[in-house]
């Protein structure tokens, strides 16, 4: 047995237990291939229900206008566009584990990205539905799209951060599938080869493309998925910084502000992770993943989940400073009255965020925290309730209260189908998350391959002995290599 | 490409270490690697059977370059030329204000192009048929194919395989459709190579 390559023994390995390659293929495919459990069916029901409420919730607003929804003349933007903007954010982690961390050559990666960019996919789905519905009268939302019409041509305002926004979300949208489903076809590939009735082979045939394994298919699709890691790197920078210029580039206090690209980013990186623990950890379990997606691999992403809730932190007391700093009186007044006050109307839910943001995260300065599945499963759940408050804070606090105090609102809480939308976009969510576990790899099988030999337990310990019993023979055999 | 019915011998090696000896040896007898098909990607393996570099990251970048170009040209002709908005009294040629929009569709035409034509290159699409040389390419053997021309002695080339490492030989026949033999350009012979 000759090894291709060493990797430090310092490292634990990111596959456990004794794995040949066509064991890694037995564990991640079969569980496609066999009927799904009654669990599978209860989530799966649960999803459409709430998929169906949230239908219905659209069809009362369409039909009666966006005053169903609790929004007034003063706060034109509530839980909607918080839930766009939560949503979009937590896109965002799945780019960032699957290009990102590509570009880093970080190996964990490998365990969890196709799921992670299925939820990208999935999340962004989601985002979409709160500025389309939005528009009230929906039949005209392609008048956002620039295209020869017989109003003039009247275009559309290309300086307007609204409209940068809707290039953003559909190239992002767009990229994210094909960089998905182009890593998915040599897995479905897999899975074609191993079908046993006639409709599964057709299907996973068609659905494959009928890849082949090709080496120069190969050379073709790694040099693909570099190029394209390379374009969704910036582009997820993109995406949240244009999100986040919706606010910025106006002149409400509160908003106007020029760290919000940075903040924005952080914050979208640290509440997709936070989900995509949420995810995982339940996939795990149930599909008896835990050898590929092991303890390390929950430990690394709640380092990110700690960096990036402290560079969240720091934003916000940057923030804060700069509004008592910059001794603009509004700015002032809406940072210590409308958020900081405990006692002003929506006080709470600053105070909240702040604790759930940037206090709650720093458990994971404790390697034995990082490294508990139900601490972990608890603070994934703690910072997405955080997140979503911070978008609710940015929105609903710095409007409430505009310049003109007779047009104060007052206090502003969602009605059933605003809350129906949410929870509708839930079930959109989880039901296209349910069908991807079932019928797609949700681990991605050819990546986990291509690291066994040198991150496999097994592989690993083999290395050690060789280097142990015959140092000079270790070597020879990394200087043969490297040849 | 001519289509017809065309000979293969098909090795297939259980380790990818033991695969590597095998595709430098069959070169070096001067038969013709038809393609080796694996599991997942392993690297170094296009470089040992000679195939060229890869230049789809060359088209990516004309694609992108497109995409800046289409959205620069658009909305300065829209803005300065067919309909001038006066926003706030701003400048019309708003270079400023239009690079998200340059910046997101020079990553749209890259991404979707590059994706276009790797699935053109590779022949991929949903109702393709190909031959496959063995179901087990796709989880975890890796599947040499050797075309045979006149010349080759069958024999020899399967107990060449077999001391070479190989696991199973078979011989096959495949239909040469219009997606095969699409490598003969792309691969340096090993002559060639080491300048002999």
């Amino acid at each position: 047995m000759s090894l291709l390559k060493y990797e430090s023994q310092q490292r634990e390995p990111l596959v456990d237990g004794n794995k040949t390659y066509h064991q890694v293929t037995e564990d991640i495919i079969s569980p496609i291939e066999m009927k799904p459990s009654k669990l599978w069916y209860i989530g799966f029901y649960i999803s459409v229900g709430l998929l169906l409420f949230g239908a219905f919730s659209v069809y009362r607003e369409v039909t009666y206008g966006i005053g169903q929804w609790n929004l007034n003349k003063t706060i034109g933007w509530g839980w909607d566009i918080t839930n766009f903007v939560w949503w979009v954010g937590i896109g965002h982690a799945g780019t960032l584990i699957s290009a990102i961390l590509l570009l880093f050559r970080q190996g964990w990666r490998t365990g969890v990205n196709r799921a992670a960019e299925a939820m990208t996919i999935f999340a962004v789905m989601c985002a979409g539905q709160f500025p389309i519905w939005h528009m009230g009268r929906v039949w005209m939302a392609f008048f956002v799209l620039p295209y020869p019409n017989s109003r003039g041509p009247l275009w559309v305002n290309f300086n307007s951060p609204l409209l940068w926004d809707v290039f953003a979300i559909s190239t992002y949208f767009t990229v994210s599938l094909l960089f998905w489903y182009s890593g998915l076809l040599p897995d479905l590939a897999t899975v074609r080869d191993r079908a046993k009735t006639k409709l599964r082979k057709l299907l996973y045939g068609v659905a494959s493309f009928g890849w082949t394994g090709s080496t120069k298919h190969w050379q073709r699709h790694e040099s693909l998925s570099l190029v394209l890691a390379g374009l969704s790197t910036p582009l997820v920078l993109s995406v949240h910084t244009i999100v986040s210029f919706d606010f910025a580039t106006s002149v409400v206090p509160g908003w106007h502000t020029t760290i919000f690209p940075p903040y924005f980013v952080a914050g979208a990186i640290f509440s997709g992770f936070a989900m995509v623990q949420t995810l995982l950890i339940v996939v795990r379990k149930v599909m008896g993943l835990q050898d590929y997606i092991t303890l390390g691999h929950i430990e690394a992403m709640n380092k990110v989940i700690v960096l990036t809730g402290s560079i969240v932190g720091c934003a916000y007391l940057t923030e804060l400073f700069i509004a008592w700093y910059g001794q603009n009186p509004y700015e002032w007044y809406a940072f210590s009255q409308n958020r900081a006050n405990l006692f002003s109307p929506y006080g709470w839910s600053y105070w909240l965020m702040m604790f759930c943001n940037v206090v709650s995260p720093q458990l994971f300065w404790s390697r034995k925290l990082r490294r508990n599945i139900t601490v972990t499963f608890f603070m994934s759940i703690v910072v997405n309730i955080g997140m979503w408050y911070e978008r609710f804070v940015i929105i609903v606090t710095s409007i409430y209260r505009d310049f003109l105090p007779s047009s104060w609102s007052t206090y502003y809480s969602p009605s059933i189908w605003e809350i129906g939308f949410y929870l509708g976009t839930f079930g959109l969510f989880f039901t296209c998350f349910f069908l991807f576990a079932k019928y797609f790899p949700v681990i991605a099988l050819a990546e986990i391959k291509s690291i066994l030999k040198t991150s496999g337990e097994n592989y690993k310990a083999k290395m050690t002995d060789i280097e142990k019993a015959d140092s000079e023979k270790f070597y020879v055999e990394e200087v043969e290599h490297a040849h | 490409m001519a289509g017809g019915v065309k000979k293969f011998v098909v090795g297939s090696f259980d380790d990818e270490a033991v695969l590597f000896p095998a595709v430098k040896n069959v070169r070096k007898a001067g038969y013709k690697i038809h393609d080796v098909y694996t599991p997942f990607p392993v690297h170094g393996l296009d470089h040992a059977m000679g195939l060229r570099e890869t230049s789809l990251h060359t088209a990516g970048f004309i694609y992108a370059i497109t995409g800046t170009t289409t959205a620069l040209s658009f909305m300065s002709w829209v803005f300065t030329k067919d309909w001038p908005l006066n926003i706030g009294g701003k400048p019309h040629f708003a270079i400023p204000a239009w690079i998200p929009i340059t910046f997101e569709l020079t990553v749209l035409f890259s991404a979707v192009g590059m994706v276009l034509t790797f699935c053109y290159l590779c022949q991929l699409s949903p109702f393709v048929k190909k031959h496959h040389f063995h179901a087990r390419a796709t989880d975890d053997l890796f599947v040499m194919v050797i075309e045979c021309t006149e010349k080759t002695n069958e024999a020899d080339l399967q107990s060449f395989l077999e001391k070479s490492g190989a696991q199973e030989i078979n011989v096959q026949v495949a239909e040469t459709g219009w997606w095969i033999g699409r490598y003969d350009r792309e691969q340096v012979l090993y002559r060639e190579e080491k300048g002999f």
